[in-house]
Order: structure tokens, then sequence, then C-alpha cells
């Protein structure tokens, strides 16, 4: 029958022992789910471990297919109460003001996600990058060459700096833009609006008009019928 | 003797041949590339950031919105990715349909970046007879979902809904320019099922790619604005991150459909086409040929298809809405319904990557999940993205004219690039 490989993967077998093998003196943590394998490395270590996954002929994960900035200040933080509830009308349970975590030394992630052609297997890498203020990751521009606007699109999104990169400038957002809008502090409509003023006759930013609202509370059910044996969701933040 | 300065160009963010809204600015040195430097995000919405605010479902309308010239299989790597969070299993039927649809989409696709490709370095007549094939493909994506391109078809544990029984016919009615020996002619086709409708485009399918063949493969013209341009090494290649034709193109053979199967492709004979000097003219062989191997699998899940009716998605209301008929006398379906469509499912806290083969590559869609009914991180890979980004590193120390032919064999769509 066609099946999608939703349980373990043979191919996956052999890459956690090749992992452990080739990378035990660099304090990584493997943790892993049904076809899918994380590797936790320590942000100081990154460029080493990343050599040895290129190279090594056992894992030999030649191509960088993403990577992917995180911001874990709003993880596991639900806007509705689902334990108990109130008796007042639509808005019941419905906490608009969430608690985030923007200081938490764990905030920010990069996330890796590796393809090796020849042992037709994948590998995620996960950095925190911690900082003062500013998270900072050393860049893998000099490992795969791809990095380098995955790079720069985690910069403009979440102001995670990379040491080393050749060019890092903003990329999706637009010139002079201000603010990194995929942090969980940044509101969904922004912060300015922008209109064509006929009386300056040009165009002028103003703070925006429009009330946040939520249409859909972000609700975090612990009955999850799908906790089985066949998740991939084993793997979880591991923080 | 006077001092010779570079000259900085900008090309687009409106030009024909950008593909879109793509802003490069070109360092020139007469009329060769010194240095490329595209400047992207002008169609930037914000697609993963609206992603996290809905519940999951609600956001597979914006995946055919990213590469809005394939629309389904950006559907298909979304919904794989929820469906391996969830550990559901979809229907074999499904799984055909959605195999069906990927191919179509293929052919789609690679029909828009034939027919763009051509016009951009000067083959007008290709655009024509690409467009005409095109619809017979929309008009079956039409059928099946109501809508021409944006069809949020897929749903996380199957399809929307079976294939009709009854192909949509032209409506005289709706016409005064065309006669009724004209729509007869038109509605020909249209006469049977919808998978009558898609067996009978098979058929005279392989004769269209052999018309475009005809105008392009020996053509001179052609041949001289895309042999040796834009050469890609396979070491190359690997390093930029390219998957799909660009990748095969410069002679790797990887494909996701084969290496790593999915849907219902295990069970599919069709061949992957390589190329062998990784230039322009290469990768158009290359997409040229997976449009006949495309049309090979659709043959397949065509013959399938009509001897193997069933379920095409589960029969698990937390993820399917229960069916219209059930909700009107059946009190737990139309809960089932109302908390589908207004709270969603809650999916296990973890993460997964799912990746589909694209017809421009591949297409990810990584998914974090803190067990909310939406997703808390949703990161599309989309494969335009490093492909543009080798832009620089192709069009280096070529003419400013071989631009335009190296953003063409790219095969970019600005929906995705910026997501």
């Amino acid at each position: 029958m066609a099946t999608d490989s939703l349980t373990r993967d043979t191919r996956l077998a052999g890459l956690e022992q090749a992992l452990s093998r080739q990378l035990s003196g660099q304090g990584c943590e493997t943790l892993s789910a049904p076809g899918e394998v994380t590797l936790v490395v320590p942000a100081a270590h990154l460029l080493p471990v990343c050599r040895t996954l290129r190279d090594h002929a056992d894992l030999c994960f030649e191509q960088l297919i993403d990577v992917c900035g995180l911001d874990y200040a709003a993880y596991g933080k639900g806007e509705w109460e689902t334990e108990s509830a109130s008796t007042f009308g639509f808005g019941r349970g419905v906490d608009r003001d969430l608690d985030l975590a923007l200081a938490a030394p764990r905030r920010f992630a990069v996330v890796y996600h590796l393809l090796s052609l020849a042992h037709n297997r994948r590998l995620r890498l996960r950095v925190y990058a911690d900082g003062e203020g500013e998270p900072m990751v050393d860049s893998v521009v000099p490992v795969w060459a791809s990095a380098n606007w995955f790079e720069r699109e985690a910069f403009d999104l979440f102001g995670i700096l990379f040491r080393g990169h050749p060019d890092l400038r903003r990329i999706l957002t637009d010139y002079g833009f201000v603010g990194h809008p995929f942090r969980k502090d940044f509101p969904v409509s922004g912060q300015v609006e922008m209109r064509y003023d006929p009386a300056q006759g040009r165009v002028v930013y103003e703070p925006v008009s429009i009330a946040p609202r939520v249409l859909v509370p972000k609700v975090i059910r612990e009955d999850s019928r799908y906790l089985g044996p066949d998740h991939a969701g084993a793997a979880g933040k591991g923080a | 003797m006077p001092e010779i300065r570079n000259y900085t160009l900008n090309f687009g963010p409106q030009h024909p041949s950008a593909h879109g809204v793509l802003r490069l600015v070109l360092e020139l040195d007469g009329e060769v590339i010194e240095r490329a430097d595209p400047h992207v995000g002008l169609l930037h919405r914000g697609t993963e950031k609206l992603a996290e605010t809905k519940p999951y479902n609600q956001s597979i309308g914006y995946m055919d919105r990213l590469d809005y010239v394939s629309m389904m299989c950006n559907e298909h790597g979304y919904v794989r990715a929820i469906e391996k969070l969830l550990g559901v299993q979809v229907p074999q039927r499904a799984q055909y349909i959605r195999t069906l649809y990927d191919e179509i989409t293929r052919i789609l696709n690679h029909l828009m970046w034939l027919a763009a490709h051509g016009l951009d370095i000067g083959a007008m007549s290709v655009f024509i007879y690409c467009f005409r094939e095109r619809e017979d493909l929309l008009d079956c994506y039409e059928a099946v979902s109501g809508a021409r391109m944006h069809a949020t078809y897929y749903r996380p544990g199957g399809v929307y809904r079976d294939l009709p029984e009854v192909m949509p016919q032209y409506q005289a009615a709706a016409t005064q320019w065309h006669s009724a020996r004209e729509m007869a002619a038109r509605n020909a086709a249209r006469q049977g099922s919808l998978l009558d409708f898609i067996e009978a485009f098979t058929q005279r399918f392989p004769g269209c790619v052999d018309e475009y063949e005809t105008l392009l493969t020996d053509n001179r013209i052609w041949k001289q604005r895309t042999v040796s341009i834009g050469v890609v090494s396979p070491e190359r290649a690997l390093q930029l991150g390219f998957t799909g034709p660009m990748l095969r193109g410069s002679g790797i053979e990887w494909d996701l459909r084969k290496k790593q199967p999915y849907a219902a492709y295990a069970d599919m004979d069709f061949d992957i086409p390589v190329g062998v000097n990784g230039d322009c003219y290469d990768r158009y062989l290359v997409r040229v040929e997976e449009m006949r191997q495309s049309n090979r699998i659709i043959k397949q899940c065509v013959d399938w298809l009509r001897t193997h009716p069933g379920p095409v998605a589960v029969d698990d209301h937390k993820v399917m809405p229960p069916a219209r008929a059930a909700m009107k006398d059946d009190m737990e379906a139309l809960i089932h319904h109302f908390k589908l469509f207004t709270e969603g499912y809650c999916t296990p806290p973890g993460e997964v990557y799912a990746a589909v083969e694209a017809p421009k590559g591949e297409f990810g869609c990584y998914i974090v999940s803190d067990g909310a009914n939406k997703p808390y991180r949703l990161k599309v890979r989309a494969p335009g993205f490093p492909h543009l980004a080798a832009l620089d590193e192709m069009a280096r120390g070529h003419m400013l004219a071989d631009v335009v032919a190296i953003i063409g064999t790219l095969d970019i769509v600005f929906g995705e690039i910026d997501r």
C-alpha cells in the first residue's frame, strides 16, 4: 500500500549511531521522533559540528535545505482557559495579554534542516542563540553557501545576528523597516501604517489605527487523541 | 585615456521579464555583469506569521497563494506536515487523487515556465501554445474544487471531496461570441466524467509537447540564447541548496518522488530526467521531459482511480467535517462540525518537517507545535528562495541579455520567495 513514512524510518536507524560516534565530545543532545532526528548543538560548537556533518563519510550532509529562526517567548502559553470557565459572554476565558518570556535565556533558536543525498536522510539542528540582548550565533555560510539568504531572513524577521556572515542585510521587509516582525512581541498588524498624504504630496507613516483583536483564541488542550505511538511530537522542545 | 567606471543598472521591480516584483541591481562593466544584487520582499505578506494566528485548516488557502502557479503541491506539503504531526493515515484513494493533481500541477507549472521563459528570450508563439493546454488543466482544477487556481482542495486527512462524475461544460447562454458548432466542438471532450476528460488530455498531450519541442529544441536562436548560459556544476548546485529541476539539470539524480516516496509515487512507473552540462538548455530539456513523465503518471492514476472507489478522507471528525446530511439529524455530527470550524483541532506538541517534490524543487513545511490549535511556528521552505540567491553567482561574467535567460531558467515566483 502506498503509505507515507509516518512510522520510524529505517534510514534513520544508522544516523543516531553515527551522530553519537562522530560528535561525542561536542556536547550535543539527540532527540528522536518517528521520521525525525533533531540534534541540539551548543552555540560554541556549531561550526565544527557542521563541518563534521558535511564532511564525514558516515554523515555526509551535503545540502543545507533550510534555516529558520524561532522565538520561544510564547511557547506553551494559551489564550483560552480550558480547565474552567467564567460566566461572562463570548470573551470568557480569553487572555489577551499573554505573559511572554521575553528575557528567557533560551528565547531564540535557529533551526537548520540538512539533507544527505548519499545516505538519503535528513537531520535537524537546533542552536539556542544566547546573548545579552542581542541573540547571536555563528554563520554557517563557510560550510554551506545556501545559508546566506536564509540567515539574512532569520536576521530580518527575528533579529538574530550571525557572526561572520558576509552580507547581513534585511531581505524581506521594506527599506527602512524598524523592528523584527516575527518576534512574538511584534503585533500581527504591525506598528506603522502608510498612506499618501495629498497635503504634503508624499507618503507618510503613522501609528496603526486598527485595534488588535483575537479572532480564534489559541487553545491548548492536553486531551489530544493523537498522542499515540505514531505521532511525531515525541521530540518536543527539550528545554 | 578616459577613466572607465562601472555602470549600475536598476532592473525592475516593474519589468516584464522580472517574473513579478524583482528589483535587481546590476553592476555592469560595459555589457558584462560584475555583480547582481536581487532585492526581494516586495511581495512579502507575512504568510508564516498569519498562519500562527489561525487554526491549522484556515491556512491551507494561504499555501495556494505562495507559489501561485503550482498551487496544489504547496497544499500537499502543508497538509503532509500536519498529517505527520497528528499521525493520521490518509486513505489510498485520496493518495492517488493527490498524486494525480500534483502531476497536473507540475504540468501547469512547467507550461507557465516554458511560456514565460520563451517569451522572455524571444520565442513569442510558444506562449500561445502553452496557454492552450493550461486552459484544460485549469478546468480540471475547477471541476474538482470550484476554483481555477486557488483550490484549497487538499485537507489534512484526505481531500475535500471525491472526483466529480460529470465534467462541467461550456454553456451557450454565457457567451454570444461562439456559434453552436464551436460550442459543440469545445464540449466534445466534456461529455463524460472528469477522469474521461483527463484521459483524453493525456492522449493528446504528448503531441502538444512535440509541438513545443519543434518550436524550440533544435531552434538555432533558442540554442544560442540558452546553451552554455548559467552553467552550474553539480558541486556548486549542492552547495547552493538547489533542488528539483535546477539540481537535476546539473546532473544529480535526485527526486523526492523516487527517493523519499510520498502519496502514491511508490506505485508509479516513471523516470527522472537529468542534464549533463548544467546550463539553461539542459534545464529546459529536463523540464520538458518532466512534462512527459508527469503525463505517464497521470495516466496510471486515472486507470487506478477508475477501478478503485473508496473514501477520500479519514473518517475522523476531529480533523474532517462530517457529511452535511449527517449534521441535519445527528447532534454529535453538528457539534463536531461546530468545533472543527471554530476552534479547530489541537495537535500534540512537537515539531515536524515534511517535504514534497514541487515543480520548482523541494517545497517543505516545518511546523513547531506547542499543543495548540494553531501552529506555534510555520516555516515554509520555498524552492525558489535559494535558487534566486544563486543568481549573483550564475550571472557573473555573462552579458546583460543573459540575465533574462537566467531568471527564466530559475523558474522563480515571488509569491513563494517573499512569502
